[in-house]
């Protein structure tokens, strides 16, 4: 039996088009925009003025405060303002917009393919090279990597975990990075382990992926500290805390971070930025996007700058269909939907889904059945449908006390329920309102 | 926002629809689950046709056709509202009434039964996911209340006989009256016993319950905790004293003990949501059954056990919480 976490969860269509199709970089665009907030945290402050030139890896904005990340310049040539556009969250948010000339790097940046496995680095210096390289979270949350490697005093970090799940259907940025970069990966992970000094990694990979699995599996056999864990295909098996349960079976308690139970978790194309940011000098300025959806001409997967207009992945593979309903930037379970395809590709785009509009519209909702289905499939162990109706009413107190805090908006819910309720919807405003709740009664 | 306002600026982007993840949907839907529960039916009522041949069509239909319409005119004229007959509930709550009543029934009393089913147990708490009490248990206790004679009147099932004017008594009247005659416990198991339409054959039911569990239309918790509490609570009377009366295997196999725990018990509307509350619903229902068999002036209490437990799921809902995550042993 193959392992997995071991509460609720669910196995929607997996519907990987873009599976094994060679990641392709695709031409540079005449303009980007690079937003200065990429990541969760506070924004950075831009140090590039108009008309400054500027080069692939120049730094455009400083981070500011402990959580943030800097940005670097996914081109060469002009900048031309820094304005607001709107990004894929729907918000409009500063950049840096560069007119595109030529495509000059920065000479400490080594382009070359080889892969360089040796390094002799101090813990320090190859966290300080991950925030130099302004790394964050590949795997859609985007929060700062080497805030992550530092852990809180008192902790202590027992063992690395990677997570290769990639459990949103549709999305295959990671397992073909996993594929076509598998030896940069392992220096990665060594290099990650290095930075939080742990004598293990575990990489966990779900099943579906098996070509992946046998490649790392191989690759492993010449490092001792690192294991394969191949997992059964279930969602949400990405979330941190569901990963850390599936591959080491400990359960992080409510409210606490992955290092209580001596875990940190990194993302499988983090791990591939750090060997380019530590090995090769080379900043976080181009990513794999997945173009996919059911009626997408040509699904697959992009190499692209930071900064790049979406409408140009999409003309890539094939151009927005004629049934185009709904496009989101990111997978179809925690994705965000967006308003239109003249936004930028940002260090947290997996992936673009474009869903035709027999599917986009949601089903009007039905009262609820008491089903029970949502609390079976509730990864957290909550009762969606009771916070739900307690955040409909308003009733916080009960709501807090039944740790409607502790969702991870997975969406798992909402995806089950055969009255087509929006219990999602709900459960995230009214863990807002909780949270905020929280927040005032501390200070 | 107005319409016309949003529909405008919905035209300006494009036509994109813009919503909060996440952006599937399972597929799964109510009349989808009700109509798995009907398809689990089937064993039961095909048996139902092979023993009681016309009868068992006819009241099952016309059962199924009053609950139709009542459901319908009830929400289209008194409630004003969007009739929804066509999500299979009224349709099963029909099959499951007609299931609990004999076949010979008359077809003005079933009429009966089908309102105050849809009337008093469903539509006046508001229609289907409102109601407390599982609606063709509230049509059949009100015609066993109001009907007792007409209610407890069996034919007997004797298969291929042109007659059916002989009555016989159930299984587990024979037990209760300790009346000569009781049937081997093979003749329980497959149905040829003389009883209500649905409940004649334990295996027949038996096998609707696995088309469910594995369509993952219900879980194990509630039927099997229902079972398993009465063959244990009999099982221990059974030993010290071994008579028929405390035959664990006979309380298991005959009455309404399996089209209940499998059908009636498992209604998503009126049964906890938890696992932890089912096992505790489940729990108590058997204990009743079996209080009520054993020491209670009816033979069978597996609807009033149903009935008396539905009226708890809220108060169970309340105080059972699922096993939330991080709750285990950090280091298990």
């Amino acid at each position: 039996m193959l392992k997995t976490f071991r509460i609720g969860g669910i196995h929607p269509k997996e519907n990987k088009f873009s599976a094994g199709k060679t990641i392709q970089p695709i031409a540079l665009p005449k303009q980007v925009m690079i937003p200065l907030s990429q990541h969760i945290g506070a924004p950075c402050q831009p140090i590039v003025k108009k008309g400054d030139k500027v080069k692939v890896g120049t730094r455009l904005g400083k981070s500011v405060g402990f959580v943030s990340a800097n940005i670097h310049s996914s081109v060469s040539g002009t900048v031309n303002k820094i304005d607001k556009v709107l990004d894929a969250s729907g918000y409009k948010r500063d950049a840096v917009i560069i007119d595109v000339e030529g495509d000059e790097w920065e000479n400490a940046i080594d382009r070359s393919e080889t892969v360089k496995k040796e390094f002799n680095f101090s813990s320090r210096e190859i966290i300080e090279k991950i925030a130099e390289a302004g790394i964050v979270g590949m795997g859609g949350a985007t929060f700062p990597t080497h805030v992550k490697l530092t852990p809180p005093p008192g902790t202590k970090a027992e063992v690395l975990i990677i997570n290769a799940v990639e459990c949103e259907p549709y999305l295959t940025s990671d397992h073909e990075l996993m594929m076509e970069k598998t030896e940069e990966i392992f220096v990665g992970v060594q290099l990650l382990m290095k930075a939080i000094n742990v004598p293990r990694a575990v990489i966990g990979i779900e099943n579906n992926k098996k070509d992946a699995i046998s490649k790392f599996t191989n690759v492993a056999t010449s490092y001792a500290n690192i294991t394969i864990q191949p997992l059964k295909v279930q969602y949400p098996q990405g979330g941190e805390k569901q990963l850390i349960d599936a591959v080491i079976r400990r359960q992080v308690p409510s409210g606490a971070l992955p290092i209580s139970v001596g875990a940190v978790v990194q993302n499988v194309g983090t791990a591939f930025a750090v060997y380019e940011a530590v090995q090769k000098n080379k900043p976080l300025v181009q990513r794999v996007v997945t173009v996919t959806g059911k009626d997408v001409k040509n699904p697959c997967n992009i190499l692209a700058r930071v900064g790049t207009p979406l409408s140009q992945l999409i003309e890539f593979a094939g151009g927005l269909p004629e049934t185009t309903g709904k496009i989101v930037s990111g997978g179809p379970m925690m994705g965000k939907a967006i308003a239109g395809i003249e936004v930028p590709v940002t260090k947290g785009t997996s992936g673009i889904l474009i869903i035709p509009t027999l599917e986009a519209k949601r089903k009007a909702m039905k009262d609820c059945i008491r089903c029970g289905k949502c609390v079976n499939v509730c990864p957290m162990g909550l009762n969606p449908t009771l916070l739900m109706n307690l955040t409909e009413y308003e009733v916080w107190d009960r709501a807090e006390k039944n740790a409607i805090t502790d969702c991870i908006e997975c969406g798992s819910c909402s995806y089950t329920c055969p009255a087509d309720r929006p219990l999602l919807d709900y459960i995230r405003l009214g863990k807002g309102k909780v949270m905020a709740i929280v927040r005032a009664r501390k200070n | 926002m107005s319409s016309a306002l949003r529909s405008q600026q919905v035209s300006m982007e494009n036509k994109l629809v813009v919503s909060p993840s996440p952006h599937v949907h399972s597929g799964d839907s109510i009349s989808k689950n009700m109509y798995g529960v009907l398809i689990a039916l089937l064993p039961a009522f095909l048996v139902a046709l092979y023993v009681f041949r016309l009868d068992a069509l006819i009241i099952t239909f016309a059962s199924v056709v009053f609950c139709v319409i009542f459901e319908y005119v009830i929400a289209k004229f008194i409630m004003k509202k969007q009739p929804t007959v066509f999500d299979g509930s009224a349709i099963l709550t029909g099959v499951l009434l007609a299931f609990n009543v004999p076949s010979n029934l008359p077809i003005w009393i079933l009429a009966i039964g089908a309102l105050a089913a849809i009337g008093i147990g469903k539509m006046s708490f508001g229609g289907l996911g409102n109601n407390i009490f599982n609606p063709a248990l509230v049509g059949r206790v009100f015609l066993l209340i109001s009907f007792p004679a007409q209610m407890t009147t069996w034919p007997t099932p004797d298969v291929g006989a042109t007659t059916d004017a002989v009555t016989s008594a159930t299984v587990l009247s024979h037990l209760k009256f300790n009346t000569p005659g009781l049937p081997s416990l093979t003749n329980i198991l497959m149905g040829t016993e003389g009883g209500s339409l649905g409940e004649m054959s334990a295996v027949a039911l038996l096998l609707g319950l696995i088309y469910m569990l594995w369509k993952k239309i219900i879980t194990w918790h509630i039927p099997i905790s229902i079972m398993a509490t009465v063959v244990i609570f009999t099982g221990i009377f059974y030993l010290f004293t071994p008579i028929p009366q405390y035959n664990p295997l006979i309380h298991l196999a005959s009455g309404g003990l399996m089209l209940g725990a499998v059908f009636m018990a498992t209604d998503y509307v009126t049964s906890p949501l938890t696992k932890k509350g089912m096992l505790i619903y489940g729990f108590f229902i058997g204990v009743v059954t079996v209080a009520i068999r054993l020491w209670g002036a009816y033979p069978e209490g597996v609807s009033f056990a149903i009935l008396l437990m539905n009226g708890f799921t809220p108060l169970i809902n309340y105080y059972t919480t699922p096993k939330r995550f991080g709750e285990v042993k950090k280091n298990g």
